[in-house]
């Protein structure tokens, strides 16, 4: 099936990389301006944007990290004045900083041309019906989504996500020809249609899943379930949202629009730039946008690139599914979940210096994620009565839940029964299959 | 009188018990009572023994969690009715009862009764007025 392909899209290689150089050169200038935290890691570094003339110059840029949307919160890495940012969204709550970004007119038209490319990649057309399952609200998905689809000219479903029987009632009664949602919800929808025994009234052809990790395993079901084509999709709220990278109807990667943004792939350690091909931390520089720009922002995700030219026609390059993090961030039920937070948490209701014993154990069980967090009792937590132990279990589990957004079992067990290695605790024991190809 | 129990963290896993059994028979430390109360996940095991101090000592040795509470040590008949009338006389006081277990004596025909109250000190005077404990 032909795709409609804009040239943006068959750009051959040397143009991109003169219209990425171009871009390059205006987005490094007008960061250095108008960001302080940009300008200040570049004058220590003894930079000025002069010395950049192109993609060439781009390793010599310094890094940035999810910890200056932190410090920076919330509006503190804008490159424009606030009467210029038309939206803002963030992640999703918890207690403490939550990340903000901000867009101008000119972004959210770029990104709704970024999820519109996306979509007609994987043969969605004006004459689809697009389910747009993603929350809508400060998270990115839902609106991202439905402003790509409406630029293409599809019929959007603004229908947000949860609600199960009223989703499936929908995606009925109002045709959906196309799915968007995370993947685990994409199941469960699958799984209930196919207890009710509606799948043959479904017309759906194509869905677009991302916002979380998902297996080749997972793909196959939710296909058989849904009787729909699944596709990979990539994004991250600190470069756009939803749109950064699709597979096509390929299958063979996921397209980057390498005419907004410059990935690269790093050397965790090091930061050091790889060859191409090789497999190391995905970096990624907008080049277009204009509200919150990224220079080198590091995703601590793990993936390799490949710029050989794709049987679809694009010329832009694809990168694969992440293989993991080079950080200790999981994401469990859709959220990101950092070790450190446990550890604050139990620090906290312990009342000790030093932190209790305790082991992250996170699985996936009827494709729902499991996530215990054993905690090695101690003497200051330990009383004669059970209710007071149940009680200690019990606050630690609502302090996690606030600390988080989701809930865990906590179990108390025996000191010195979480596994050491090398003295170190073996903090995370991740069983879930996560990776693909 | 008013006696020091031995309160240990027992997780619900086959051996945890005798792991701590184990530990007190060796040194060898004697148990006058015991009694398990148990939570799905885990259990506080409550102990008598002849020799709290090094029982202490021994089990943190080996990573137990352990803890001292007082607890009163009533003595009685072993007969019919006897642990009936001592709980019966706090009743009629309205005092609450949070456990209780029974242990040997090495009197033949006696046992002691191991009470928890909230007030210990209120649980005594009660039974040494209606003549359950000596003075």
């Amino acid at each position: 099936m032909a795709n409609y392909l804009s040239d943006a899209e068959t750009m051959s290689r040397d143009e991109l990389r003169k219209l990425q150089s171009e871009r390059l050169v205006w987005q490094v200038r007008r960061t250095y301006d108008n960001v302080e935290c940009f300008r200040r890691r570049m004058d220590e570094a003894g930079l000025k944007p002069s010395d950049i003339h192109g993609v060439e110059d781009l390793h010599r840029l310094p890094f940035s990290y999810k910890q200056d949307l932190r410090d920076y919160y919330p509006y503190g890495l804008f490159a424009v004045p606030m009467s210029d940012i038309v939206r803002v969204h963030a992640s999703s709550g918890t207690t403490g900083k939550r990340i903000v970004v901000g867009y101008t007119e000119n972004d959210l038209s770029m990104w709704a041309q970024c999820v519109a490319r996306m979509l007609t990649a994987v043969g969605v057309t004006k004459d689809d019906i697009v389910q747009v399952a993603y929350g809508f609200g400060l998270f990115t998905g839902g609106f991202g989504a439905k402003d790509g689809a409406e630029l293409l000219g599809a019929t959007v479903i603004p229908i947000s996500s949860g609600n199960t029987a009223l989703q499936i009632q929908t995606m009925i009664d109002f045709g959906a020809t196309v799915l968007c949602c995370t993947p685990s919800y994409a199941l469960y929808l699958g799984e209930e249609i196919e207890r009710m025994g509606l799948k043959d009234q479904l017309k759906l052809k194509a869905g677009i899943f991302g916002a979380e990790p998902w297996t080749e395993d997972m793909r196959l079901q939710i296909e058989k379930k849904l009787g729909l084509k699944a596709y990979d999709i990539y994004g991250l709220s600190e470069i756009l949202g939803p749109g950064v990278g699709c597979e096509c109807t390929e299958q063979a990667g996921m397209h980057v629009w390498e005419d907004h943004f410059i990935p690269e792939i790093i050397d965790p350690d090091t930061g050091e730039v790889l060859p191409e091909g090789a497999q190391g931390e995905l970096v990624f520089t907008t080049i277009t946008k204009e509200g919150f720009p990224a220079i080198r922002y590091r995703t601590r995700d793990i993936c390799s690139l490949n710029y050989e030219p794709c049987k679809c026609g694009r010329t832009h390059l694809r990168m694969r599914s992440p293989q993991g993090r080079s950080d200790d961030m999981l994401i469990i039920r859709g959220v990101n979940v950092f070790p450190s937070q446990i550890e604050e948490v139990l620090l906290k209701v312990s009342g000790d210096d030093i932190t209790p014993n305790y082991q992250i154990v996170v699985d996936r069980v009827n494709n729902n994620d499991t996530f215990d967090v054993n905690v090695e009792m101690s003497e200051r937590l330990f009383a004669d009565d059970i209710g007071s132990i149940q009680a200690v279990e019990k606050h630690i589990t609502e302090q996690l839940r606030n600390m988080l957004g989701i809930g865990a079992k906590v179990h108390l067990v025996n000191p010195k029964t979480i596994e050491r290695s090398e003295g170190k605790a073996k903090r995370v024991i991740d069983r879930r299959k996560l990776t693909r190809n | 009188m008013i006696v020091k129990q031995l309160s240990v963290f027992v997780e619900n896993k086959p051996g945890r018990i005798s792991v701590i059994l184990d530990a007190l028979a060796k040194h060898p430390i004697n148990i006058q009572a015991l009694s398990l109360a148990d939570a799905s996940e885990f259990g506080v095991l409550r102990l008598i023994v002849d020799d709290i101090d090094s029982a202490k000592a021994l089990l943190r040795q080996i990573g137990v969690i352990v803890k001292t509470t007082e607890v009163l040590a009533v003595e009685m008949e072993h007969v019919p009715g006897g642990a009936a009338a001592i709980l019966s006389c706090l009743a009629a006081k309205e005092i609450a009862v949070e456990y209780v277990f029974a242990g040997a004596l090495q009197q033949q025909g006696k046992i002691a009764l191991f009470l928890r109250t909230k007030d210990l000190a209120c649980a005594q005077t009660t039974l040494m007025e209606a003549g359950y404990l000596q003075a």
